[in-house]
């Protein structure tokens, strides 16, 4: 045996124990999320209608896909959503934890308040900013009887800015936790360099913009992970606000892929769908995840 | 409170003791009938199926069927299926059916007799495959109604339409009183449900056919179709100014005289009935907008999932002989506001606008419902088109129809 295998062995057995009890946790991994995800891909190639059938038709059901008016549509808003939803998630959060950590007073408060939203769900979420937002009796009629007759405000029944009225609501309910994250990361930052920042006579913007946002990178990295999932698995909330209306003008692929799968009964469809979601989760992730393990492997 | 539990447990036994004899059966069945008429009307099938000894269990999946049909398909291709579930007429257990996991009820249906009394013939055809019957209609619900609100029109000082040129024409006046002509629910079924109306009232039941049931690309792309696309938009300008939702939102427009009229089916009745209005003095109804008097057979049924239990297999064919039965169909069908299955019983409360449905009904003025006639996958892109085209003005109807003509092309 030569120096080199032995030391290849030992690395295989090395911390046996820990290794044996990860395999139910691998192969749920292998089988669920890659088998499912493989045996998705390969279906979205078929004809499969309300069961799944192994016919092939090529290309077929992307051709339709892309030839579809609501799927544009749909990809269209979660790109407008996804944009507005990650920088201002970034922006608010950011600015309301940058505030929370000048040592007021009633801290506690003030954070529960605003990561209460966080507590509902995405439906009931929609729902409130459903009342809040109809024409006929939330804000619009508040501020008509308070003799602005002409005040117009009805983002949800206008299908130029529908999407926007959902991203108020999706922000709403989201920046409290965003807020928390970034509150731990500035929490996380030695109070030494605040210090050494203020004998510098540095001004206070300008250490958080040079020296504190670049050592919380580790949590913006999280924030960023965190706030992406929920940008392109946005469904329920349009259930619940507009159910994609007013016609399509709400639509986002999420609900495209259940649409197809269960209503249309033709899973072909709503795999195409979805493995063309899985496609642009793949895009983001996949470089970041090489910036990220990659160079630090070649450190270490 | 461990004696309670105890002397309970005891009652339940003798209980038990007692309904042995007949074989009680616990049977689970899933509907979407949760509305308040709804609920009342399926009490009357679990009355009658309790009172054979049997045991109904309900199995309620609130929302509307696009909410509960994906629950039932899974349940069932799941591996655990209900006793009985409802679906609408037509294809949508069709692959169901197909893969093996319906019961064949062809032998009790030919020991009844249900072809001598089921009335129109297609409610069977639909719920036959290969020559083997597999389900229970219980009920006709037809599409082809304009319901008018005869105060609005009073309000507006013009008499009541006939037809959907009169109320076409009536529309400014309607509007000067501060009237919405028509009102429409923005869900994507109730803007189909309209254009189909429109479709087959204006074109005829043979062109509504040839489109949905021989899927006629040319017809539908033809000029015969564009007058019925300009009435489309005609109706679309109409209900602009209609900001609601769900359908009984709409109705209730309707009702309180806030709108001039709803294009919604025969479901509406209760609710005018529910708000107190009799037909012709406060509401008049139209079958077929007035031009083409036609009611569509949609409706509902039953399918009974295969069971390994044979006490279970046996009380499945209880309860279908019993959905059936005269006097079941008679106090279901009040209660729904729908029109029975049966052509041999005799509906004395009916209300003059139900009257109107089974004098149309009897003299055979009818066609299939869509869902009868395309798949799932096709009228889901139906209504995709129609729903865009009743909010998005910038929808031209020469546009609708070209791209109505390519999904009608693909449709299968």
């Amino acid at each position: 045996m030569t120096p080199v295998e032995a030391g290849r062995q030992s690395r295989l057995f090395r911390n046996l124990s820990a290794k044996i009890a990860s395999i139910p946790m691998i192969l749920t991994a292998l089988v669920i999320f890659v088998g499912g995800t493989a045996w998705t891909v390969f279906y979205s190639f078929t004809n499969s209608k309300l069961l799944p059938r192994a016919t092939f038709v090529g290309l077929e059901q992307y051709e339709r896909l892309w030839a579809t008016p609501r799927w544009l549509m749909a990809v269209e808003n979660l790109a407008i959503y996804g944009v507005f939803s990650l920088v201002f998630s970034l922006v608010i959060g950011f600015l309301l934890a940058a505030l929370m950590d000048q040592k007021i007073r009633f801290e506690n408060t003030f954070r529960t308040i605003f990561l209460y939203p966080f507590a509902l769900s995405f439906i009931v979420t929609g729902l409130a900013w459903q009342w809040i937002l109809n024409p006929s009796f939330g804000i619009q009629q508040v501020v008509r009887n308070l003799g602005w007759q002409s005040f117009t405000f009805d983002p949800l029944y206008d299908a130029d800015i529908v999407i926007y009225g959902i991203l108020i609501a999706g922000l709403w309910q989201g920046t409290g936790l965003i807020m928390c994250l970034m509150l731990a990361g500035l929490r996380g930052i030695d109070g030494e360099i605040w210090k050494a920042a203020r004998v510098d006579g540095i001004p206070t913007w300008k250490t958080y913009v040079f020296i504190i946002i670049p050592m919380m990178r580790p949590v913006l990295v999280t924030t960023l992970v965190i706030i992406a999932s929920g940008i392109v698995k946005v469904y329920d909330l349009v259930v619940a606000q507009t159910s994609g209306g007013p016609g399509i003008a709400s639509e986002v692929p999420a609900k495209y892929v259940y649409n197809y799968m269960f209503l249309a009964q033709n899973l072909g469809q709503g795999f195409a769908a979805s493995t063309m979601m899985l496609l642009s989760v793949i895009i983001v992730v996949v470089p970041w995840a090489y910036l990220e393990f990659g160079s630090k492997r070649r450190h270490g | 409170m461990r004696y309670m539990l105890t002397t309970a447990a005891l009652a339940a036994g003798v209980a038990l003791g007692a309904t042995g004899l007949a074989s009680a059966t616990d049977l689970e069945v899933t509907h979407w009938w949760t509305s308040g008429g709804e609920a009342a009307a399926v009490a009357e099938f679990a009355k009658a199926f309790d009172a054979t000894g049997n045991k109904w269990v309900d199995g309620a999946i609130a929302g509307s069927g696009d909410v509960a049909r994906p629950v039932m398909i899974g349940r069932i291709t799941g591996g655990d299926p209900m006793g009985a579930t409802q679906f609408n007429h037509g294809r949508q257990a069709e692959e169901l059916v197909q893969a093996g996991l319906m019961r064949d009820l062809t032998d009790l249906a030919a020991k009844e007799g249900w072809a001598n009394f089921i009335h129109p013939k297609s409610l069977l055809d639909g719920c036959t495959l290969d020559g083997k019957i597999y389900c229970v209609p219980v009920n006709i619900h037809s599409q082809q109604w304009l319901w008018l609100s005869n105060k609005a029109f009073a309000d507006a000082g013009v008499a009541v339409p006939k037809n959907w040129d009169e109320f076409v024409a009536a529309a400014p006046a309607l509007e000067k009183a501060g009237i919405v002509p028509l009102a429409l629910g923005q869900q994507p079924w109730q803007t189909t449900l309209a254009f189909q109306v429109i479709l087959v009232a204006l074109a005829g039941p043979e062109t509504f056919q040839k489109v949905f049931g021989d899927k006629d690309a040319a017809l539908a792309g033809g000029p015969e179709m564009a007058k019925v696309f300009a009435a489309a938009d005609q109706a679309r300008q109409m209900s602009a100014k209609s900001n609601v939702q769900e359908w009984n939102q709409a109705t209730a427009l309707v009702i309180n005289g806030k709108a001039g009229g709803q294009i919604m089916g025969d479901w509406a009745q209760g609710e005018f009935q529910i708000a107190g209005q009799t037909a012709g003095k406060d509401y008049t109804c139209l079958p077929g907008l007035g031009v083409n008097e036609i009611i569509s057979t949609g409706g509902d049924a039953f399918y009974f999932p295969k069971q390994t239990d044979p006490e279970k297999a046996k009380a499945q064919e209880v309860l279908a002989s019993e959905m059936l039965s005269p006097a079941t169909q008679v106090a279901f069908n009040l209660k729904k506001g729908s029109l029975p299955v049966r052509g041999d019983i005799d509906l004395k409360a009916a209300n003059d606008c139900m009257k109107k449905g089974l004098e149309i009904l009897a003299k055979g003025n009818i066609i299939a419902a869509p869902d009868q006639l395309m798949s799932a996958d096709s009228v889901t892109q139906v209504n995709d088109l129609f729903v865009e085209f009743f909010a998005n003005k910038q929808l031209t109807p020469a546009d609708a129809q070209k791209r109505f003509a390519e999904i009608i092309a693909a449709a299968d």
